[in-house]
Protein backbone atom coordinates (compact mmCIF):
# COMPACT_ATOMS: atom_id res chain seq x y z
CA UNK A 1 0.00 0.00 0.00
CA UNK A 2 1.87 3.02 -0.88
CA UNK A 3 1.00 6.55 0.09
CA UNK A 4 0.96 10.02 -1.41
CA UNK A 5 1.61 11.77 1.68
CA UNK A 6 4.52 9.97 2.33
CA UNK A 7 6.68 12.70 0.61
CA UNK A 8 5.05 14.76 3.35
CA UNK A 9 6.48 13.69 6.05
CA UNK A 10 9.64 14.50 6.87
CA UNK A 11 12.58 12.11 8.04
CA UNK A 12 14.89 13.67 10.73
CA UNK A 13 17.28 10.57 10.74
CA UNK A 14 20.40 11.63 9.92
CA UNK A 15 19.87 14.29 12.63
CA UNK A 16 19.95 11.57 15.06
CA UNK A 17 17.69 12.43 17.72
CA UNK A 18 16.71 10.28 20.63
CA UNK A 19 13.33 10.78 22.72
CA UNK A 20 11.81 9.52 25.41
CA UNK A 21 7.39 8.90 25.91
CA UNK A 22 6.40 9.50 29.30
CA UNK A 23 2.38 8.21 29.40
CA UNK A 24 0.86 5.74 31.30
CA UNK A 25 -1.80 5.35 28.86
CA UNK A 26 -0.82 2.35 25.79
CA UNK A 27 -2.88 3.25 23.35
CA UNK A 28 -0.80 7.07 23.63
CA UNK A 29 2.58 5.28 23.81
CA UNK A 30 1.80 3.35 20.82
CA UNK A 31 0.74 6.48 19.14
CA UNK A 32 3.41 8.96 20.61
CA UNK A 33 5.72 6.37 19.74
CA UNK A 34 4.94 5.27 16.24
CA UNK A 35 4.97 9.47 15.51
CA UNK A 36 8.40 9.55 16.50
CA UNK A 37 9.19 6.58 14.07
CA UNK A 38 8.03 8.06 11.24
CA UNK A 39 9.73 11.05 11.63
CA UNK A 40 13.43 9.28 11.84
CA UNK A 41 13.38 9.77 15.86
CA UNK A 42 14.38 6.68 17.82
CA UNK A 43 12.71 6.82 21.09
CA UNK A 44 11.97 4.46 24.26
CA UNK A 45 8.59 4.62 25.97
CA UNK A 46 8.02 4.39 29.82
CA UNK A 47 4.72 4.48 31.98
CA UNK A 48 4.87 7.28 34.54
CA UNK A 49 7.17 10.00 36.01
CA UNK A 50 9.15 7.64 38.51
CA UNK A 51 10.29 5.12 35.28
CA UNK A 52 11.20 8.23 33.73
CA UNK A 53 13.30 9.86 36.35
CA UNK A 54 14.87 5.89 37.27
CA UNK A 55 16.24 5.77 33.48
CA UNK A 56 17.90 8.75 33.99
CA UNK A 57 19.66 8.00 36.92
CA UNK A 58 20.58 4.56 34.99
CA UNK A 59 22.54 7.22 33.20
CA UNK A 60 20.26 7.60 29.63
CA UNK A 61 19.93 10.86 28.34
CA UNK A 62 17.64 12.22 25.29
CA UNK A 63 17.60 15.40 23.38
CA UNK A 64 13.84 15.22 24.08
CA UNK A 65 10.96 14.11 26.56
CA UNK A 66 7.47 14.19 25.57
CA UNK A 67 6.18 13.85 29.27
CA UNK A 68 2.59 13.31 30.09
CA UNK A 69 0.96 15.32 33.07
CA UNK A 70 -1.43 13.02 34.73
CA UNK A 71 0.52 9.96 35.69
CA UNK A 72 0.55 7.74 38.35
CA UNK A 73 3.04 6.87 41.09
CA UNK A 74 4.83 10.37 39.80
CA UNK A 75 2.82 12.57 37.44
CA UNK A 76 4.59 15.00 34.50
CA UNK A 77 4.60 18.10 36.90
CA UNK A 78 6.73 16.02 40.01
CA UNK A 79 9.00 13.91 37.40
CA UNK A 80 10.11 17.21 35.58
CA UNK A 81 11.00 19.06 38.64
CA UNK A 82 12.80 15.80 39.77
CA UNK A 83 14.89 15.94 36.25
CA UNK A 84 15.64 19.29 36.37
CA UNK A 85 16.90 19.31 39.49
CA UNK A 86 19.07 16.41 38.63
CA UNK A 87 20.57 18.79 36.12
CA UNK A 88 18.98 17.14 33.44
CA UNK A 89 18.93 19.34 30.48
CA UNK A 90 17.15 18.00 27.93
CA UNK A 91 14.06 19.60 26.10
CA UNK A 92 11.10 18.71 27.91
CA UNK A 93 7.59 19.24 26.06
CA UNK A 94 4.65 18.83 28.07
CA UNK A 95 1.28 17.06 26.69
CA UNK A 96 -2.01 16.82 28.37
CA UNK A 97 -5.49 17.29 27.55
CA UNK A 98 -5.86 19.58 30.80
CA UNK A 99 -6.01 22.99 28.78
CA UNK A 100 -6.91 24.66 32.30
CA UNK A 101 -4.55 27.69 32.08
CA UNK A 102 -3.54 26.94 36.29
CA UNK A 103 -2.65 23.85 35.39
CA UNK A 104 -0.36 24.76 32.10
CA UNK A 105 1.24 27.94 34.18
CA UNK A 106 2.32 24.87 36.79
CA UNK A 107 3.32 22.40 34.14
CA UNK A 108 5.65 25.32 32.74
CA UNK A 109 7.07 26.10 35.94
CA UNK A 110 8.63 23.00 36.37
CA UNK A 111 11.01 23.07 33.89
CA UNK A 112 9.08 22.77 30.62
CA UNK A 113 10.55 23.70 27.34
CA UNK A 114 6.95 23.46 25.32
CA UNK A 115 3.71 22.42 26.09
CA UNK A 116 1.06 20.68 23.28
CA UNK A 117 -2.28 19.49 23.39
CA UNK A 118 -2.83 16.25 23.38
CA UNK A 119 -3.96 14.08 20.95
CA UNK A 120 -0.31 14.37 19.17
CA UNK A 121 -0.31 14.37 15.41
CA UNK A 122 2.37 14.66 13.14
CA UNK A 123 2.07 18.66 12.78
CA UNK A 124 2.05 19.24 16.40
CA UNK A 125 5.36 16.95 16.90
CA UNK A 126 6.59 18.98 14.19
CA UNK A 127 5.62 22.13 16.23
CA UNK A 128 7.37 20.92 19.30
CA UNK A 129 10.56 20.11 17.18
CA UNK A 130 10.42 23.96 15.57
CA UNK A 131 9.90 25.41 18.99
CA UNK A 132 12.48 23.63 20.78
CA UNK A 133 14.84 24.11 17.43
CA UNK A 134 15.55 20.51 16.19
CA UNK A 135 14.20 21.20 13.32
CA UNK A 136 13.48 23.65 10.55
CA UNK A 137 10.62 24.12 7.99
CA UNK A 138 12.10 24.58 4.91
CA UNK A 139 8.34 24.99 2.97
CA UNK B 1 5.88 -25.48 -48.80
CA UNK B 2 8.53 -24.73 -45.31
CA UNK B 3 8.14 -21.25 -46.02
CA UNK B 4 4.43 -21.70 -45.76
CA UNK B 5 4.38 -23.91 -42.94
CA UNK B 6 6.62 -21.08 -41.00
CA UNK B 7 3.76 -18.60 -42.12
CA UNK B 8 1.10 -20.77 -40.65
CA UNK B 9 2.56 -21.10 -37.03
CA UNK B 10 3.36 -17.68 -36.94
CA UNK B 11 -0.20 -17.19 -38.03
CA UNK B 12 -1.35 -19.62 -35.39
CA UNK B 13 0.86 -18.18 -32.82
CA UNK B 14 -0.56 -14.22 -33.40
CA UNK B 15 -3.77 -15.62 -33.26
CA UNK B 16 -3.32 -17.40 -29.95
CA UNK B 17 -1.17 -14.52 -28.45
CA UNK B 18 -4.30 -12.51 -29.29
CA UNK B 19 -7.25 -14.39 -28.02
CA UNK B 20 -4.98 -15.29 -24.91
CA UNK B 21 -4.33 -10.86 -24.22
CA UNK B 22 -8.13 -10.35 -25.58
CA UNK B 23 -9.17 -13.13 -22.64
CA UNK B 24 -6.75 -11.61 -19.69
CA UNK B 25 -8.08 -7.91 -20.61
CA UNK B 26 -11.47 -9.22 -20.23
CA UNK B 27 -10.59 -10.75 -17.04
CA UNK B 28 -8.89 -7.55 -16.33
CA UNK B 29 -11.60 -5.36 -16.91
CA UNK B 30 -13.94 -7.64 -14.35
CA UNK B 31 -11.40 -7.56 -11.93
CA UNK B 32 -10.77 -3.70 -12.23
CA UNK B 33 -14.52 -3.45 -11.78
CA UNK B 34 -14.34 -5.47 -8.74
CA UNK B 35 -11.87 -3.53 -7.52
CA UNK B 36 -13.51 0.02 -8.22
CA UNK B 37 -17.00 -1.17 -6.89
CA UNK B 38 -14.96 -2.18 -3.65
CA UNK B 39 -13.47 1.16 -3.61
CA UNK B 40 -16.34 3.10 -4.02
CA UNK B 41 -17.57 1.11 -1.10
CA UNK B 42 -14.90 2.01 0.72
CA UNK B 43 -14.98 5.23 0.18
CA UNK B 44 -18.89 6.38 1.34
CA UNK B 45 -18.75 3.84 4.66
CA UNK B 46 -15.57 6.16 5.59
CA UNK B 47 -17.27 9.32 4.50
CA UNK B 48 -20.13 7.77 6.22
CA UNK B 49 -18.57 7.30 9.53
CA UNK B 50 -17.09 11.09 9.67
CA UNK B 51 -20.07 12.45 8.73
CA UNK B 52 -22.38 10.68 11.10
CA UNK B 53 -19.88 11.54 13.79
CA UNK B 54 -18.66 7.86 14.92
CA UNK B 55 -14.84 9.28 13.84
CA UNK B 56 -13.26 12.38 13.72
CA UNK B 57 -9.94 14.41 12.83
CA UNK B 58 -7.82 12.15 14.79
CA UNK B 59 -8.35 9.18 13.13
CA UNK B 60 -7.20 10.72 9.87
CA UNK B 61 -4.22 11.37 11.66
CA UNK B 62 -3.74 7.84 12.89
CA UNK B 63 -4.04 6.76 9.13
CA UNK B 64 -1.12 9.23 7.96
CA UNK B 65 0.97 7.01 11.35
CA UNK B 66 0.48 3.66 9.18
CA UNK B 67 2.72 3.07 6.16
CA UNK B 68 4.88 -0.38 4.76
CA UNK B 69 6.75 -1.11 7.99
CA UNK B 70 3.25 -1.13 9.94
CA UNK B 71 0.55 -1.64 7.36
CA UNK B 72 -1.90 -2.76 10.40
CA UNK B 73 -0.83 0.52 12.72
CA UNK B 74 -4.84 1.77 12.79
CA UNK B 75 -5.72 -1.78 13.72
CA UNK B 76 -3.83 -2.40 16.39
CA UNK B 77 -4.43 0.91 17.93
CA UNK B 78 -7.99 0.93 17.46
CA UNK B 79 -7.84 -3.05 18.84
CA UNK B 80 -6.05 -1.29 22.10
CA UNK B 81 -8.41 1.29 22.36
CA UNK B 82 -11.54 -2.05 22.44
CA UNK B 83 -9.21 -3.89 24.89
CA UNK B 84 -9.11 -0.81 27.20
CA UNK B 85 -12.54 0.32 26.74
CA UNK B 86 -13.95 -3.52 27.65
CA UNK B 87 -11.65 -2.64 30.67
CA UNK B 88 -12.12 0.24 31.36
CA UNK B 89 -16.25 0.02 31.54
CA UNK B 90 -15.74 -3.35 33.54
CA UNK B 91 -14.35 -1.47 36.24
CA UNK B 92 -16.72 1.41 36.47
CA UNK B 93 -19.57 -1.41 36.31
CA UNK B 94 -18.04 -2.81 39.81
CA UNK B 95 -17.67 0.57 40.93
CA UNK B 96 -21.25 1.34 40.24
CA UNK B 97 -22.66 -1.88 41.97
CA UNK B 98 -21.94 -1.10 45.08
CA UNK B 99 -24.90 1.83 44.74
CA UNK B 100 -24.69 3.40 48.38
CA UNK B 101 -21.05 2.91 48.66
CA UNK B 102 -19.89 4.23 44.88
CA UNK B 103 -16.31 5.42 44.31
CA UNK B 104 -16.99 8.18 42.16
CA UNK B 105 -13.12 9.12 42.43
CA UNK B 106 -12.65 5.85 40.84
CA UNK B 107 -15.45 6.06 38.41
CA UNK B 108 -14.07 9.58 37.74
CA UNK B 109 -10.34 8.38 36.87
CA UNK B 110 -11.83 5.75 34.79
CA UNK B 111 -14.06 8.05 32.87
CA UNK B 112 -10.89 10.28 32.27
CA UNK B 113 -8.81 7.30 30.27
CA UNK B 114 -11.80 6.74 28.65
CA UNK B 115 -11.96 10.06 27.30
CA UNK B 116 -8.50 10.16 26.56
CA UNK B 117 -7.96 7.12 24.70
CA UNK B 118 -10.69 7.73 22.45
CA UNK B 119 -9.63 11.12 21.92
CA UNK B 120 -6.35 9.90 20.92
CA UNK B 121 -8.29 7.39 18.15
CA UNK B 122 -10.59 9.26 17.20
CA UNK B 123 -13.35 8.13 18.75
CA UNK B 124 -15.54 11.11 18.87
CA UNK B 125 -19.08 9.91 20.02
CA UNK B 126 -17.60 8.29 22.42
CA UNK B 127 -15.12 10.84 23.74
CA UNK B 128 -18.32 13.53 23.65
CA UNK B 129 -19.90 10.59 25.85
CA UNK B 130 -17.31 10.71 28.25
CA UNK B 131 -17.80 14.38 28.67
CA UNK B 132 -20.75 13.84 29.88
CA UNK B 133 -19.88 11.06 32.46
CA UNK B 134 -17.44 13.66 33.99
CA UNK B 135 -19.93 15.96 34.93
CA UNK B 136 -22.55 12.97 36.82
CA UNK B 137 -19.15 11.36 38.57
CA UNK B 138 -18.47 15.08 39.90
CA UNK B 139 -21.85 15.79 41.03
CA UNK B 140 -22.01 12.12 42.30
CA UNK B 141 -25.26 11.58 40.24
CA UNK B 142 -26.31 7.90 40.20
CA UNK B 143 -28.46 7.74 37.59
CA UNK B 144 -26.89 9.54 35.60
CA UNK B 145 -23.06 7.68 35.57
CA UNK B 146 -25.63 4.20 34.91
CA UNK B 147 -26.93 6.00 32.09
CA UNK B 148 -22.98 7.10 30.91
CA UNK B 149 -22.52 4.06 31.60
CA UNK B 150 -24.94 2.21 29.27
CA UNK B 151 -24.52 4.60 26.47
CA UNK B 152 -20.72 4.11 26.44
CA UNK B 153 -20.95 0.62 26.01
CA UNK B 154 -23.27 0.81 23.48
CA UNK B 155 -21.15 3.39 21.42
CA UNK B 156 -18.22 1.87 21.40
CA UNK B 157 -19.11 -2.18 20.45
CA UNK B 158 -20.72 0.04 17.68
CA UNK B 159 -18.03 1.59 16.88
CA UNK B 160 -16.15 -1.72 16.59
CA UNK B 161 -18.76 -3.28 14.53
CA UNK B 162 -18.29 0.08 11.98
CA UNK B 163 -14.59 -0.17 12.31
CA UNK B 164 -14.53 -4.22 11.76
CA UNK B 165 -16.69 -3.95 8.45
CA UNK B 166 -13.93 -1.14 7.28
CA UNK B 167 -11.47 -3.07 7.69
CA UNK B 168 -13.01 -5.89 6.18
CA UNK B 169 -13.29 -3.89 3.03
CA UNK B 170 -9.77 -2.70 2.87
CA UNK B 171 -8.97 -6.52 3.51
CA UNK B 172 -11.02 -7.68 0.02
CA UNK B 173 -9.70 -4.63 -2.05
CA UNK B 174 -6.35 -5.45 -1.45
CA UNK B 175 -7.38 -9.09 -2.33
CA UNK B 176 -8.81 -8.15 -5.48
CA UNK B 177 -5.14 -6.35 -6.01
CA UNK B 178 -6.50 -2.92 -5.66
CA UNK B 179 -5.15 0.33 -3.42
CA UNK B 180 -6.88 1.30 -0.52
CA UNK B 181 -8.25 5.10 -1.15
CA UNK B 182 -6.83 7.75 1.16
Amino acid sequence: MTRDKDDEVPNLAESKLTALVVDDNFINQSIHHKLLDRLGITNDVVCNGKEAVDVHCSGRNYDLILMDMDMPIMNGIQATRRLREMGIESKIAGVTTRANEVERQEFMEAGLNDFQEKPLTISKLLSILTNLNFYVQTS
Amino acid sequence: SKNSEEIALFFVYQTSHLLLSASSSRVHTAMDSLIAQLQRQFRDYTISLYHQGFLDDQFTELKKLQDECSPDFVAEVVSLFFEDCEKLISNMARALDQTVNVDYKLVGSSVHQLKGSSSSVGAKRVKGLCVTFKECCDSQNYEGCVRCLQQVDIEYKSLKAKLQDLFNLEQQIVQAGGRIPQ
